[in-house]
């Protein structure tokens, strides 16, 4: 056991009582994204602004008169999260610079779905990782466009049945494999970059604490079960999330100052991949063919990650 | 004092902005309205001014930014051209909706196809109808004073809007003219520091840009309407004070010689300055021609204009933008549903003239004014025409 899960186990304690997305809102049941942004929030604490893509999270949380949210928040539309928040974190700088606002850290956090992420909102995320805002994006990756109705997106798994891209008699739906943003934010130098997952909560907590800390881009890529579109039981969203980084689909790592981490240990002898799928309708037409193509292709995903953690070194070692 | 300086009019328009105690610009380059973003990042650069530029990488970012920084309570300021505003045009009528009062220069440029560098109105029409309020300027002194205006207009707290200056590209933008600037003592007593009603703080918090259901949407869109239309009311007034402390006059739709005349041209923007010396010449030769320049258009004046045309024969509208398959130009659309039902209104002409930056000169106003001359009344109108286009 490493040290950070060890700290783990003494972690809950520390864990804020308050609640800044509070319950109410108009989530799915068993709905992985409004845990995870729950427990983002309390990560982050009461000094923070949120800008929001649209997506889930927004139609749930924000339906007017009401409101989830004991964050300031905004939300703009569904591209531009990533803008939105270079604003508010340049004008939360200058108006504390003029002392128009009170002199203290507030951090800008934004959020988006994983199509107002890797798909339409991609190119605003470049550009603020580019930038170098001080500000955090995390993506609640739930693979599919599940606000609009289950469509593919560039974050949906292979084989995954979608309503743009579904199975037929001609299709086992998705061909391509899962865009890896985690991987193209490592490139931009980004100061820190994880994966995670509601899952596991301390570790996806941890992950937030540090990000919040950076004085700088960070960006943290949160896999969350969306029983409404996976197809499973709501009571099975954790379950599959634990699944999801057993079988390797999707470890949780982070990247700091580009030396790579395992947070959550990959098992030596990876978890066949057919017990993550076999639980979800998504997958459910999968033929043994293309089962076998999803696991050579996790096993490959799985070792080319081992080899950056084994292989590359910290930024700062690399100086001579 | 103010100093008379000869500039290119889209420095002076950065430096106009720079007057204004700034906080973020978020821009991206188009031409023409380029240089002006441009010469906003040397004026930071330089630290002549201490805001914040973002160097985004669209104007879909530029106008989410500046959405984001004016929700904190930052002085806003970005410019675009065309395609660029097209670009915007997703986030546009959200700046309106969430009353940000972001302030935009627009160095006009017509859309493309065919992809064309050059003036005319097609990209503000395009964007009509978000709720922005929008005011033209007809030369570079209208350019800074609007600026400036504009701040104090949008920040007001029974408007809270965003408002868009529209420049012409190149005719106005690349001009180099003499220009009055006020400096910025005065400015500051005209402009005090931006006090939000609502920001995004830990210390106030707040939801911003919720979801509007059904049960709320009409109301919200009149509620915008209704702070748009009111709007005029505060336009009329700041420019009063404008006109107290600085001595220029602005009115929403400027008279130049209307006395007495029969044939009213119809103007917005720098065409406006080609058009007096078109009117000098033909009341030189004794024809009764006046001119009318609209600043604001939107809230679209038609209460002043109903006032203006009081007695005219003929209006003849020019439009530097079509309005495909409608049955007027933009501002033809709007003088002729203004005039509706007036009595004794006047025939409207309508003309698209100047579109992808080809040239409007005197002669073609004369031209334009001699034949609308000829209008009678009782005769159907002919919706609009594209003055001197080949191929008909």
């Amino acid at each position: 056991m490493s040290i950070v899960e060890s700290f783990d186990l003494y972690a809950p304690r520390l864990v804020d009582k308050g609640e800044y997305f509070s319950a109410g809102h108009r989530a799915c049941q068993g709905c992985g994204e409004a845990l995870a942004v729950r427990l983002m929030c309390k990560a982050l604490g009461k000094d923070t602004v949120i800008a929001n893509a649209t997506g889930c999270m927004e139609v749930i949380s924000s339906m007017y008169p009401t409101t989830a949210w004991k964050l300031p928040w905004i939300h703009v539309a569904f591209p531009n999260a990533a803008s939105v928040g270079s604003g508010v974190e340049a004008g939360l700088k200058v108006l504390r610079r003029k002392g128009r606002i009170a002199d203290r850290d507030v951090k800008t956090v934004c959020i988006g779905g994983d199509g107002g992420t890797v798909d339409i909102g991609f190119q605003a995320l470049s550009g603020a990782m580019e930038r170098g805002h001080n500000l955090l994006y995390v993506c609640f990756d739930n693979e599919a466009y599940m606000n609009t109705g289950i469509q593919r997106s560039g974050a949906t798994p292979f084989g995954a049945s979608t309503t743009t891209d579904p199975a037929g008699l001609a299709s086992f739906g998705k061909k391509a494999w899962k865009k890896n943003v985690a991987e193209i934010m490592v490139a931009h130098n980004v100061p820190y970059v994880a994966t995670a997952c509601h899952s596991y909560p301390l570790d996806f907590m941890n992950k937030v604490k540090k990000a919040r800390k950076i004085k700088g881009p960070s960006y943290i890529h949160c896999l969350s079960v969306c029983p409404t579109g996976w197809r499973l039981p709501p009571e099975q969203c954790i379950k599959a999330g634990r699944m999801a980084v057993q079988t390797g689909v999707f470890p949780l790592y982070e990247v700091e100052d580009g030396k790579y981490r395992i947070t959550v240990e990959i098992p030596k002898k990876l978890r066949p991949v057919e017990d993550y799928i076999k639980i979800q309708g998504r997958f459910r037409h999968l033929a043994e063919d293309e089962i076998k193509t999803f696991q050579e292709r996790v096993t490959q995903e799985v070792n080319k990650l081992l080899d950056k953690v084994n292989c590359l070194h910290s930024w700062s070692d690399l100086k001579e | 004092m103010a100093k008379r300086i000869g500039m290119e009019i889209a420095l002076a328009a950065a430096e106009a902005a720079a007057l204004c105690n700034l906080d973020v610009v978020a821009a991206y380059p188009i031409t023409p309205n380029t240089h002006i973003p441009e010469h906003l990042s040397d004026i930071v650069a330089d630290g002549r001014i201490d805001a914040e530029f973002i160097c985004v990488e669209s104007e879909h970012s530029a106008l989410s930014a500046c959405c984001g920084a004016s929700a904190t309570g930052a002085r806003t300021f970005t410019a675009t051209s065309s395609q660029g505003l097209l670009f915007m045009g997703e986030i546009m009528p959200i700046v309106s909706a969430m009353r940000l009062p972001v302030v935009m220069a627009i160095g006009n440029r017509a859309l493309s196809g065919p992809i064309n560098i050059w003036n005319d109105h097609s990209d503000i029409m395009s964007q009509r109808d978000t709720g922005w309020i929008s005011l033209f300027a007809a030369d570079g002194q209208e350019v800074i004073d609007m600026i400036i205006q504009a701040f104090k207009i949008a920040e007001h707290r029974e408007v809270m809007l965003p408002v868009n200056l529209n420049l012409d590209g190149f005719q106005l933008t690349h001009v180099v003219e003499p220009m009055l600037f006020p400096d910025q003592q005065e400015v500051d007593e005209f402009l005090p520091v931006y006090k939000p009603y609502a920001a995004l703080h830990p210390d106030h918090v707040v939801s911003m840009g919720t979801l509007g259901a059904p049960d709320i949407f009409s109301e919200a869109m009149k509620a915008k309407d209704e702070a748009l239309i009111n709007s005029k009311k505060i336009i009329v007034q700041v420019w009063k004070e404008w006109e107290e402390k600085f001595g220029r006059t602005y009115e929403p739709i400027e008279a130049y010689k209307t006395e007495g005349a029969e044939v009213i041209l119809v103007t917005m923007g720098s065409m406006g300055d080609t058009a007096e010396v078109a009117v000098d010449e033909l009341r030189k030769r004794k024809m009764p021609a006046g001119l009318l320049r609209l600043k604001l258009w939107r809230p679209f004046p038609s209460e002043e204009l109903r006032k203006a045309v009081k007695g005219a024969k003929v209006l003849a509208v020019m439009d530097r933008a079509i309005s495909f398959g409608s049955a007027s130009g933009p501002l033809g659309a709007e003088t002729r549903a203004s005039l509706y039902g007036e009595a004794d209104c006047p025939v409207v002409v309508n003309d698209i003239i100047g579109l992808g930056g080809r040239d409007v000169t005197v002669g073609d106003f004369i031209q334009i004014i001699e034949t609308a001359a000829q209008a009678k009344k009782g005769k159907p109108e002919r919706g609009y025409e594209i003055y001197g286009v080949r191929g008909s």
